[in-house]
């Protein structure tokens, strides 16, 4: 069911400025929604970060993924196993960066026997790094519609990024990438029973109105084509606060715009917040050290407690009997 | 425990990074390109096609161009009002639009966009 | 007891989910997986909520009229002060990496354990009462009423996690369904729903000091029976003492290792480690007060394990010890490592833990004061201390399970299995996928090693009976070592279920078996009692010896090459004993 109800939201989404992005409706398209959509971007984003901030850490509880830092002759694994902040920042830096967790995934299978076997299973680890490189590329390669002049990094991603040199305007391998990978991690939900079992709308919404948004980008680009010079006027003019809509920009990129509009105002609301979420985990983001460096949990209360006096009131008769040191006699 | 320190400093990175083409905007924002006609062009009034196909597709177009004067040894371009030209950038195109500093620099700079056209063929002298 | 099937019908597991979405329809609680409910004499010593008599079984569960606030305002608070708990709410995007991660899903085939699914239960109550999308879109965001369905659902399905954290370690934000099962349970017990086995220890814990309700008297004459046992096996009684003020290290130990088989025999294994120590310069005494290292509160709420776990630094605080020598248990370390400080430190009336033997100084434990009993031997052998005779364990083949709380909550590996090297000549590890910071649960942890759920407890268990039949039939191996004591107990049904040929131990039984006592007599059985195969082959040897003297007597003349023969033996054989003598001296000469 929420595979439908995402898939029908996208393609209405679509439609939405299809059919309302003329005449007037390119201003409310082109400057109103993009500008409320970065708002709730931005301050929704800093609120459901500011929201886990004060929320405290009681506890010092990181999952340990290797030897703990213990005897000088023991050899310790400082970045699975952090006992220090530099470890710690090693460990997250895998984590953020090359997904290192994700990389440990295995594949069970029961066989006959039974014989429980565990093979390597590197497809979501692939999938989920070329997806998100792919996505920070295609990202950064846009700000040369961002900013004038173009600065020279992004001139030099877009080199690299077309250096196959395939077709006019250049091929670029990222959005290839993002669109087969978003595309992969559909289809990867809908294969596995598990997986589609555990499935909710709110998991195929984002890939759909990800593969929109790139779909609709790549058709822009390569078949449908826009007047760039008179985008770029609309993005720049946007980013320096004096919006205009240039006359005879194709629907296709209010489309785009759109759809990009309505991602990153859905962003703070949803499972994506994972890119900030990350970040704070504590199973992740904590030196492994609470036997060497006390943790303070800031709401630890005094608790009712048998105390040894108590203990003994109970028992001193029968500790007495076997020779037990008492404080009472 | 709560790691304000850490937190706050994660939040200013992320709005710097988001922020950041606002603030660019607002240190330099160029104007828009104006790409200048020649005198010649402007005579003609018309390109090889209508301007707004060959503001969003030439790059297309010119393409089609090489594939079938290179491969197919197709010289001939029909356009869609009957007349023909002969396939050629430096011949056709150039001719007419002959200073690449003020006509296709201007939009490719604007757009951060670097053909490979010149790889091969040469730009006319500037008058 | 429910009854289990044949292992060959039980490892037939159809991994299909249902047709239907698991948020439209609770899960009905099926016999056999659900453990007995919690006793109203239980809630009523530690004041846990409503008391009464109650059973999952049941239509009414007897909860309180106003029960979903109580639990809905419960978990608020919860979602406030937990980041932990309100991240791993927020931020999962369920890409089912920890899917087949669970123990219980790859025995049970059942989708709701799954780690993604079991956090789901709740988090479909987060999304669905607290966050606006899923008020408004219910099911369609992913939200759910708390109904009473749903709530046993979530009693259901809290009790068959053992919080052994291997999904979270391949999670990539790091999302810990252990943390998810233990706020749960707090919930839970927020209306009194909590189960007999976990309730029944934690009463008996804070009255008597340990999860078996052992009174000081017994556990004192139970340690002194170990001594008598140890007297018998080795000549040597060891003399441990209780209670005792200015002794330099407190230890504390589980109870289960007092009270049952195989767990016994570690604890006669620590009495000899001590005994042997002792004239050495360890100055240590046992408590009865704190005479429980476990701690059932963590299964029960954050509170109560602070509850129990406090009778530690009170006690070491009561005796004036320098520091606190823990034993072999899992859940155990990991309250103590990433709790005990916190909750009940700071430890400042104790000193930074030093080996008095050794001199080493324990730095990773300086704020907290204890130790790992492992990281103690293995600081001993390494600075050969110990006089070891590895072969005394060479009937046994040997392999380790690595508990998943000192495994994902500590990363101790590496010091128990340096001991094992120094104490047996037969070690095999378990394949890779299974063993260190991937280990698999024994299926029983977390307080779920009651024998109404056999059937869920061996299902879990199989993962880890398949990797250990694999070291069975590659290397023949006899042994699973452990430094948990709920293992102890919970293997020893594993084994007996799946490959029977196998026995369970602690690694300080077998330091007990190769540790040389000063004085101690010509051993001829280990710490079970079991005689050593070698020993009737001597015997025999022996009588054969005497027959043949008998004969030579006899019958001198046809047998004298026979006669020639055992003599050379009897001379070989006094040779040797003279070396060992030499051998034994030489070690004495040494210490």
């Amino acid at each position: 069911m929420g595979i439908w109800v995402s898939f029908f939201a996208v393609i209405a989404l679509v439609l939405i400025p299809l059919v309302g992005a003329q005449g007037a409706g390119q201003y409310l398209f082109g400057i109103v929604i993009p500008y409320v959509a970065v708002l709730i971007f931005i301050i929704g984003f800093i609120y459901r970060v500011v929201q886990w901030g004060k929320t405290p850490v009681p506890f010092k509880i990181p999952t340990t993924g290797g030897q703990m830092k213990s005897l000088p002759w023991i050899k310790s694994n400082p970045l699975d196993n952090p006992s220090s902040t530099g470890g710690v920042i090693g460990r997250m830096a895998l984590e953020v960066f090359a997904f290192r967790s994700l990389f440990r995934n295995t594949r069970v299978e029961l066989r006959e026997g039974p014989k429980v076997s565990y093979g390597s299973n590197k497809w979501l680890w692939v999938a989920a790094l070329a997806f998100h490189y792919a996505f920070l590329v295609v990202f950064i390669k846009h700000f040369r519609l961002f900013m004038e002049p173009v600065p020279g990094f992004v001139t030099l991603l877009d080199s690299v990024d077309g250096f196959m040199e395939i077709g006019l305007p250049r091929l670029m391998m990222s959005s290839i990438v993002l669109l087969l990978a978003a595309i992969y991690l559909l289809l990867r939900r809908l294969a596995v029973p598990q997986l589609r079992y555990i499935s909710l709308a709110a998991d195929y919404f984002p890939l759909f109105l990800i593969i929109a948004l790139a779909g609709s980008g790549i058709l822009m680009k390569y078949f449908l084509r826009v007047d760039l010079t008179s985008v770029k006027e609309l993005v720049v003019g946007l980013f320096s606060f004096r919006p205009t809509i240039p006359e005879g920009i194709g629907a296709i990129f209010y489309i785009h715009l759109f759809l990009l509009s309505v991602l990153i105002a859905y962003f703070p609301f949803s499972k994506l917040m994972h890119a900030g979420g990350v970040f704070m985990s504590p199973t992740r983001n904590m030196p492994n050290d609470n036997r060497a460096k006390r943790h303070i949990n800031p709401w630890n209360y005094p608790v009712k407690v048998h105390t040894y006096d108590e203990y003994e009131d109970d028992f001193r008769e029968k500790m007495k009997e076997v020779g037990l040191p008492v404080e009472k006699e | 425990m709560y790691n304000k320190g850490k937190i706050i400093t994660g939040i200013v990175i992320f709005v710097l990074f988001f922020a950041s083409p606002f603030l660019y905007g607002l240190v330099k924002s160029g104007p828009p390109p104006e790409p200048e006609l020649s005198p010649k062009a402007k005579e003609a009034k018309l390109c090889v096609e209508a301007k707004e196909y060959m503001v969003e597709s030439h790059m297309q177009m010119l393409n089609e161009w090489r594939d079938e004067a290179i491969r197919n040894g197709k010289r001939i371009y029909v356009a869609t009002n009957g007349k023909e030209y002969t396939v050629s950038l430096q011949n056709t195109c150039m001719e007419c639009h002959n200073n690449k500093s003020k006509f296709c620099d201007q939009c490719h700079n604007y757009a951060g966009v670097s053909p490979y056209c010149w790889e091969c063929h040469i730009e006319p002298k500037e008058k | 007891m429910a009854k289990v099937a044949p292992p060959e019908e039980l490892s037939r597991v159809d991994y299909t989910p249902p047709k239907k979405g698991w948020i439209d329809k609770p899960a009905e609680l099926k016999e056999g997986r659900w453990c007995y409910g919690s006793k109203p004499k239980d809630h009523e010593v530690v004041g846990l909520p409503n008391p009464r008599a109650w059973s999952p079984g049941d239509e009414d569960w007897k909860l309180p009229d106003n029960w979903q606030e109580i639990f809905l305002d419960g978990l608020r608070e919860r979602l406030d002060k937990f980041r932990t708990f309100r991240i791993f709410m927020d931020i999962c995007v369920r890409c089912g990496a920890c899917s087949d991660k669970c123990h219980f899903f790859i025995g049970s085939g059942d989708p709701k354990n799954m780690p993604v699914l079991r956090a789901e239960l709740l988090r479909s109550i987060y999304r669905g009462e607290f966050t606006t999308a899923g008020k408004i879109l219910g099911k369609v965001a992913g939200g759910r009423k708390l109904t009473y369905d749903v709530f046993k659902e979530l009693f259901y399905y809290f009790f068959q996690c053992t919080e052994c954290r291997r999904c979270s370690l391949f999670c990539p934000y790091g999302i810990d369904t252990a943390e998810i099962t233990i706020i749960g349970r707090e919930l839970l017990n927020l209306l009194g729903c909590n189960i007999d086995w976990i309730m029944g220890p934690v009463a008996n814990c804070y009255r008597t000091g340990n999860h078996l309700g052992i009174q000081p008297h017994a556990y004192h004459s139970m340690l002194e029976f170990f001594c008598e046992e140890i007297e018998e096996i080795t000549g040597i009684l060891p003399e441990p003492s209780f209670n005792r003020k200015g002794a330099e290290i407190l230890f504390i130990t589980p109870s289960g290792d007092v009270f049952a088989d195989p767990g016994t025999f570690t604890a006669m294994g620590y009495l000899m480690l001590f005994h042997y120590l002792e004239g050495m310069g360890l100055d240590i005494t046992w408590s009865t007060y704190a005479s429980e290292g476990g701690n059932f509160g963590f299964f029960t709420s954050h509170e109560m394990m602070k509850r129990l776990n406090s009778k530690m630094y009170a006690e070491a605080k009561r005796l004036g010890v320098k520091w606190i020598l823990g034993g072999e248990c899992g859940h155990m370390w990991r309250v103590c490592n990433q709790y005990m400080d916190t909750m009940n430190g700071p430890a400042d009336f104790l000193e930074v833990p030093k080996s008095p033997l050794t001199g080493t100084v324990f730095e990773n434990a300086q704020s907290h004061k204890m130790v790992h009993i492992c990281e103690f031997t293995a600081d001993l052998i390494k600075h050969g201390k110990l006089n070891l005779d590895p072969s005394r364990n060479d009937p046994y083949k040997v392999t380790f399970h690595d508990s998943c709380n000192t495994s994902r909550g500590m990363g101790f590996f590496e010091e128990p299995r340096y001991i094992l090297n120094n104490i047996c000549n037969d070690f095999h590890d378990m394949p890779i996928n299974t063993i260190r910071e991937q280990t698999f649960c024994c299926g029983s942890g977390s307080g779920l090693n009651t024998d109404e759920i056999m059937d869920l407890r061996m299902r879990g268990a199989l993962p880890r009976a398949n990797a250990l039949q694999h070291v069975h039939d590659k290397h023949g191996v006899n042994l699973m070592s452990c430094i948990c004591a709920i293992d102890r107990a919970t293997l020893q049904a594993l084994v007996d279920y799946w490959i029977p040929e196998v026995e369970v131990s602690g690694i300080h039984e077998l330091l007990g078996n190769a540790l040389i006592l000063e004085g101690e007599k010509k051993r001829t059985m280990n710490l079970r009692g079991e005689e050593f195969p070698w020993v009737e082959e001597e015997e025999e040897e022996a009588a054969e010896e005497a027959a043949l003297e008998v004969n030579l007597e006899a019958a001198e003349a046809e047998a004298e090459e026979v006669a020639a023969e055992a003599a050379e033996e009897a001379v070989e054989e006094t040779a040797e004993e003279t070396v060992e003598e030499a051998a034994e001296e030489e070690a004495e000469v040494e210490k």
